[in-house]
């Protein structure tokens, strides 16, 4: 009795506001846009009993998914959202791999206060880390300012509002993510390994490709998919940091609903989102599954 | 120590400049005298005045403040009641779907679970506002705590808890006195970690909120969406300062925990 209420309160709670929510998003994606409130057909009239159900059932198709195939804005954002999170992943992995190699190289009494600086900045908040960037590479920004004082430039560089400063902006926002998981499969490392591998005639470089890369892998993978997954439906970043040809999905969602009103679309968009997000979340599970097993 | 380089050096240098630089310079720039945030005019707190005389930040500020702690105390209770039924409760049916539910929307992009939200609070004619953030907000949040809390959980011995209710306590009694304490700590950062998702917000609150509720996230984001503003610069460095202190001091507190706890346990070892 008592185990049935603590699982139902939590069950209800999610079904209700997790599936329920789905599930409608779902439907309203196969809907017609209407001029009415709300601003979709059909709606689902139980009061007209059998007859009306299936009147609602009929009305639903997949136009708006025909719709999203013939406009190249969407596929061209959900390419550009692919492309933008796939290079700032590698950009986070090769700022941050030095990062967390250090760190675990570090002496052991300062390995906590390092973890610490990764993790600080994770509290303070998004937003304000996103924004202090536009101060810093705005036309008349910090970096501007430095780079014509030591006479490096003679006139402003156009950073802010293109894509590269949505690439720093996911870099610098997503950087502990990838420091954390590549920290903790390298501080597990045997140093005593690569001493044998010098021992057997390898040099400090190979010694690094092929002892120490391979066993931070679990970390590298598990960072990358930590940066990828969330960097494809960022909405913030891009609307902050990018231009007007910033093209990303999260950001187009948004104006699809709130600019456009477009409701069906807007959930279509969602949906094919979600099946594209599929792919990464199943690898990542697997090798988070392929780590466990490994060290149980 | 031998392969502490100069790399390693190089790197942590150049690794903490980057992730810190940024947040120093807005630290900086709000004590400029200038409206023009980038043309250093004498040092100043006229900023920090401006933000206190406006009322919408303070508003915005305390709906905010309202949201995370009702958002973050009720994700826990559910969260943490989550994590036990993950960890404790066996086979019952529907658990994959359970379990599915609970992770899920740790990946769901925030445009997703917002907008779907959204269309559920219209479609059963909620008036949205404060009340309607909350549930969203312990909606995410919630499934944070229960893997915070579920990690702990797994990790202890549930020997305790049977010993407890061998010795005639009521199961609920058994958690209270036995599992409660022992968890404390996941529960204490599961409750931390809601409220700093909540205060921290934009997209799931500007799609779940009505116009009667402005939450500082919304308020900020409206405020540079046109470009820097001193004022904000103002309220990003109270924000900052306030996380810092806040982190510093937790860690310090949970050392002293840590190093009490150690000498503890070795007066227990000398005396048994």
């Amino acid at each position: 009795m008592r185990k049935a209420f603590l699982i139902a309160v939590p069950y209800l709670w999610l079904l209700l506001l997790f599936l329920v929510p789905f599930l409608i998003v779902l439907k309203i994606s196969l809907s017609d846009i209407a001029l009415a409130i709300p601003p979709y057909t059909p709606t689902l009239d139980v009061s007209a009993g059998w007859q009306g159900i299936r009147e609602f059932f009929a009305a639903l198709d997949f136009e708006n998914y025909v719709f999203l195939t013939t406009d190249d804005l969407y596929w061209k954002a959900y390419l550009s959202s692919l492309q933008i999170a796939g290079v700032s992943t590698l950009i986070t992995l090769a700022v941050g791999y030095p990062i967390a190699y250090a760190m675990a190289r570090a002496a052991p009494e300062w390995r906590p206060t390092l973890l610490m600086l990764v993790i600080l900045p994770f509290w303070t908040s998004f937003l304000i880390r996103v924004y202090s960037w536009m101060g810093i590479l705005s036309s008349e920004g910090v970096l501007n300012q430095l780079l014509m004082g030591l006479g490096l430039i003679s006139e402003p560089l156009q950073i802010l509002s293109t894509n590269i400063a949505v690439y720093i902006g996911i870099v610098y926002t997503y950087l502990p993510f990838m420091i954390l998981p590549i920290y903790a499969a390298l501080e597990k490392m045997d140093e005593s390994l690569l001493e044998a591998a010098e021992d057997l005639g390898c040099s400090r470089l190979s010694a690094f490709w092929l002892v120490t890369v391979p066993l931070s892998k679990s970390g590298i993978i598990a960072g990358c998919f930590l940066v990828f997954i969330p960097a494809i439906g960022e909405f913030v970043i891009p609307s902050l940091l990018g231009g007007s040809n910033t093209l990303m999905i999260g950001k187009v969602l948004w104006e699809e609903f709130f600019s456009n009103r477009d409701w069906p679309v807007a959930s279509a968009v969602a949906i094919i989102l979600l099946l594209i997000l599929i792919v990464p979340i199943v690898l990542f599970q697997r090798n988070e599954q392929k780590a466990r097993e490994a060290e149980g | 120590m031998k392969r502490f380089s100069w790399f390693n050096a190089t790197s942590l240098t150049l690794g903490f400049a980057f992730l810190y630089l940024p947040m120093i310079i807005l630290v900086i720039y709000s004590f400029n005298e200038s409206k023009l945030v980038t043309v250093w005019a004498g040092f100043s707190t006229k900023w920090y005045g401006e933000l206190f005389r406006d009322q919408e930040f303070l508003d915005a500020a305390w709906v905010t403040l309202q949201v995370a702690v009702f958002s973050s105390t009720i994700a826990t209770v559910l969260g943490t009641m989550a994590a036990t039924v993950l960890v404790r409760a066996g086979r019952f049916a529907g658990r994959t779907l359970f379990s599915g539910m609970i992770y899920a929307p740790l990946v769901m992009p925030e445009v997703i679970t917002g907008l779907s939200l959204l269309l559920l609070f219209i479609g059963i004619g909620l008036d949205r506002g404060i009340f309607t953030i909350v549930l969203a907000h312990t909606t995410f949040a919630m499934c944070y705590v229960s893997v915070v809390v579920s990690s702990r959980l797994t990790s202890f011995d549930q020997a305790l808890e049977e010993a407890a209710l061998d010795l005639g306590c009521t199961p609920f009694q058994a958690f209270r006195l036995v599992t409660l304490p022992i968890i404390a700590p996941a529960v204490i950062s599961g409750w931390l970690l809601a409220f700093t998702l909540s205060l921290d917000d934009l997209v799931i609150a500007s799609f779940t909120t009505g116009p009667s509720a402005t939450t500082l996230p919304i308020k900020i984001f409206s405020a540079v969406r046109l470009g820097v503003s001193p004022e904000i610069n103002a309220l990003s460095t109270l924000m900052i300062g306030i996380v810092t202190i806040g982190v510093i001091t937790a860690s310090l507190i949970s050392k002293r925990a840590a190093v009490a706890q150690a000498r503890d346990e070795r007066a227990a070892a000398r005396t048994a």
